[in-house]
């Protein structure tokens, strides 16, 4: 039996911030290839792990390990360099700008005007972005009109493409379905599902399990800054994800309280 | 309204529509967006209005008064050209999310450390006028660096500068000459010195297009002198300034990478950084631009006035802001037009100079100016809403 090829790994990581401790031993092996699902209530340490991965933060304790070599990333455009795309809940979309500039911005495709005038190739980015949108089943009615037109959904899913044109090899997606409704968190998911046919490793961060369970190949869970394990799909049920999510018989008592209330 | 139309008038609006964009009829929720409403979603669209109105208002209350003559024209032209290239430093730097408060000061001080070389230490006039370009553009660094590094608002540290600056000028002038409007020291004649100068001669004084304008006079299309040499000299050269200063700002802005990311640092700081734009610089850049742009309006000003003073640019950063705003720039940054500054500042000298063509007593000027801004932010932010952002 072949050794597992991970693309991405985190072991044994920590974090402080002060006396606080963001993550304590933290191990997180993501596969080539897979939807690997973060899984966390609020104040787990999601946020700290995605920024130690996209280069904001460098662990105190621990390694961090990019095809099997270990890294220290000094800045987020490094990580990005090494093919770690991350997309965060802003999404680093400018509303008033149009979608062809965002979808380019900062790394604008570039043409000589007379030869000599290095000017942004417009007709190029509009062309790419519209093309690229529709690979990912976005239909962009004109790439020049102000991306605050389009809905969360849209948005969204354009931040994912744009980093999978920039040659994304992880993507990290920072709670994509939070802010969004059921059909569009449904478009979302496809998209995901979508990135991973084409060889595209994803780690997907979210608290909700309705929405990871259907896409994840594995799930790891954290809760209070440590690791609850990992876990394959095959190997574990939606119910018993959310019940370690929020603790177990905690949950129990919590639906059953709930459940007595009457408004 | 078919009647109106002409039988021979092609009709092309529904066959372009379906050629241009066959994939919107896939998606039923896509309302039709008319070519008008897209020039109003345009930022130069208030001030084009604008500036229509103001030439509509005069042309009809002053139009026989001799102020669209050429030497009337000349007359607001230069008003508006001096503004422009002020504005259009402002307009840029308020779409990458800031403000200068210290331009109307920095173009004091700058007057002055062309001046005092040139009168008092000898320094030939080309020189003189690096050195004010070096001294202003350096402050316009440490204004932008202020800003990046202490995370002020902009507001506040230019704010300090417009004081300091202000000082500095009236408190060195006194100092070195004992003096605070300088045009000469002893033989020394500041005019002749810039005359005598061919570099600073050639690119601030005087005029161009004068061949033109005595070509002009000569078949009797504009008034002339007893010689036969038109009464207007010719185009002032700060006007062929503005023009350059608004081409090549309108031309960054739109068509360069540098454009992009001027809007991308207004428009969003914390996406901009995230997607590897190098804000700080895009911002410190664009400070030490307008500084630029300050030392221009000074220097020219000095070729032209043939003196400098420490009390000159009094209330230019206002003014440059107004018309930026005029011009269709957000306060808040990431959105706005160069073009748009330009006829801003166009609006500011019809107005200026043209209201004293009238019956209309001076005073009302600064009425209509605020009037115009507010009436400019108020559209500003309904344009946004309605048009940008698709928010009916």
């Amino acid at each position: 039996m072949t050794p597992p090829d991970y693309i991405l790994q985190l072991e044994d990581i920590s974090k402080y911030f002060g006396p606080v401790i963001a993550l304590n031993g933290v191990t997180l092996r993501l596969r080539r290839g897979e939807v690997h699902c973060l899984l966390g209530d609020n104040g787990a340490g999601k946020s700290t792990l995605i920024k130690t991965l996209a280069g904001v933060h460098l662990p105190e304790k621990g390694q961090y390990l990019v095809n099997g070599k270990p890294v220290k990333f000094a800045s987020p455009r490094e990580a990005l360099d090494a093919g770690i795309a991350t997309v965060y809940q802003d999404l680093a979309l400018v509303p008033l700008m149009s979608v062809a500039r965002n979808f380019f911005m900062g790394r604008e495709p570039m043409k000589k005007l007379f030869g000599f005038i290095p000017v942004m190739d417009h007709a190029t980015a509009a062309g790419t972005a519209a093309a690229k949108l529709a690979d990912m089943g976005i239909r962009v009615r004109d790439p020049d009109q102000p991306i605050g037109t389009m809905s969360g959904g849209e948005k969204q899913c354009l931040a994912i493409a744009r980093a999978i044109h920039f040659g994304a090899k992880v993507l990290i997606l920072d709670e994509p379905t939070a802010a969004l409704g059921v059909k569009q968190s449904v478009n979302v998911l496809k998209l995901i599902r979508r990135a991973r046919e084409r060889g595209i490793s994803v780690i997907f961060i979210t608290h909700n399990v309705n929405h990871a369970y259907p896409v994840g190949d594995s799930f790891t869970l954290l809760n209070r800054g440590k690791s609850m394990g990992t876990f394959a799909k095959e190997n574990i049920t939606r119910d018993a994800v959310l019940d370690m999510m929020a603790g177990g018989a905690e949950m129990k008592t919590l639906m059953r309280d709930l459940v007595g209330v009457t408004i | 309204m078919s009647a109106i139309v002409p039988m021979s008038d092609p009709q092309p609006a529904p066959d372009a529509a379906t050629t241009a964009a066959p994939a919107a009829a896939a998606d039923e929720r896509v309302r039709n967006v008319g070519i008008v409403r897209k020039f109003l979603a345009r930022p130069e669209f208030g001030a084009l209005s604008g500036a229509v109105l103001v030439f509509l208002l005069f042309g009809l209350s002053a139009g026989s008064s001799g102020m669209f003559s050429a030497e009337g024209m000349v007359n607001w032209g230069t008003v508006a050209a001096f503004l422009g290239i002020i504005a259009v430093g402002a307009a840029l730097l308020m779409i990458a999310g800031e403000f200068d408060l210290s331009i109307g000061s920095m173009i004091g001080f700058a007057g002055m450390m062309m001046a005092i070389p040139c009168l008092y230490w000898g320094w030939p006039v080309w020189l003189a006028v690096l050195f004010a370009f070096a001294m202003g553009m350096a402050l316009g660094w440490v204004n932008g660096w202020l800003v990046i590094k202490t995370g002020l608002p902009s507001f506040i540290v230019t704010l300090a500068f417009y004081f300091i600056l202000r000082g500095l000028s009236l408190a060195i002038s006194v100092l070195l000459t004992g003096k605070t409007i300088l045009s000469s020291n002893g033989s020394a004649v500041l005019r002749d010195l810039i005359a005598a100068d061919p570099v600073a001669q050639f690119l601030f004084q005087g005029h161009v297009l004068t061949g033109v304008f005595d070509m002009l006079a000569r078949i009797g299309l504009i008034a002339a002198r007893d010689n036969g040499t038109a009464l207007a000299i010719g185009l002032p050269k700060v006007m062929a300034w503005w023009l350059l200063l608004t081409l090549v700002g309108a031309f960054v802005l739109a068509r360069t990478r540098a454009g992009n990311w001027i809007l991308a640092a207004g428009g969003d700081p914390n996406a901009a950084k995230n997607v590897g734009i190098p804000v700080a610089k895009v911002k410190i850049a664009l400070f030490v631009f307008v500084a630029f742009c300050a030392t221009l309006f000074a220097v020219l000003q000095v070729a032209d006035a043939g003196s400098a003073a420490a009390d000159r640019g009094l209330q230019k950063e206002f003014e440059a802001i107004i018309a930026a705003v005029i011009g269709g720039c957000l306060l808040t940054g990431g959105f706005g037009s160069v073009i748009g500054a330009s006829l801003g500042a166009l609006i500011f000298g019809v107005v200026q100079i043209g209201i004293g063509y009238t019956s209309i007593d001076n005073n009302w000027y600064r009425v209509f100016l605020g009037g115009m801004l507010l009436a400019a932010v108020l559209f500003n932010n309904y344009i946004r809403k309605r048009v940008a952002l698709g928010r009916v």
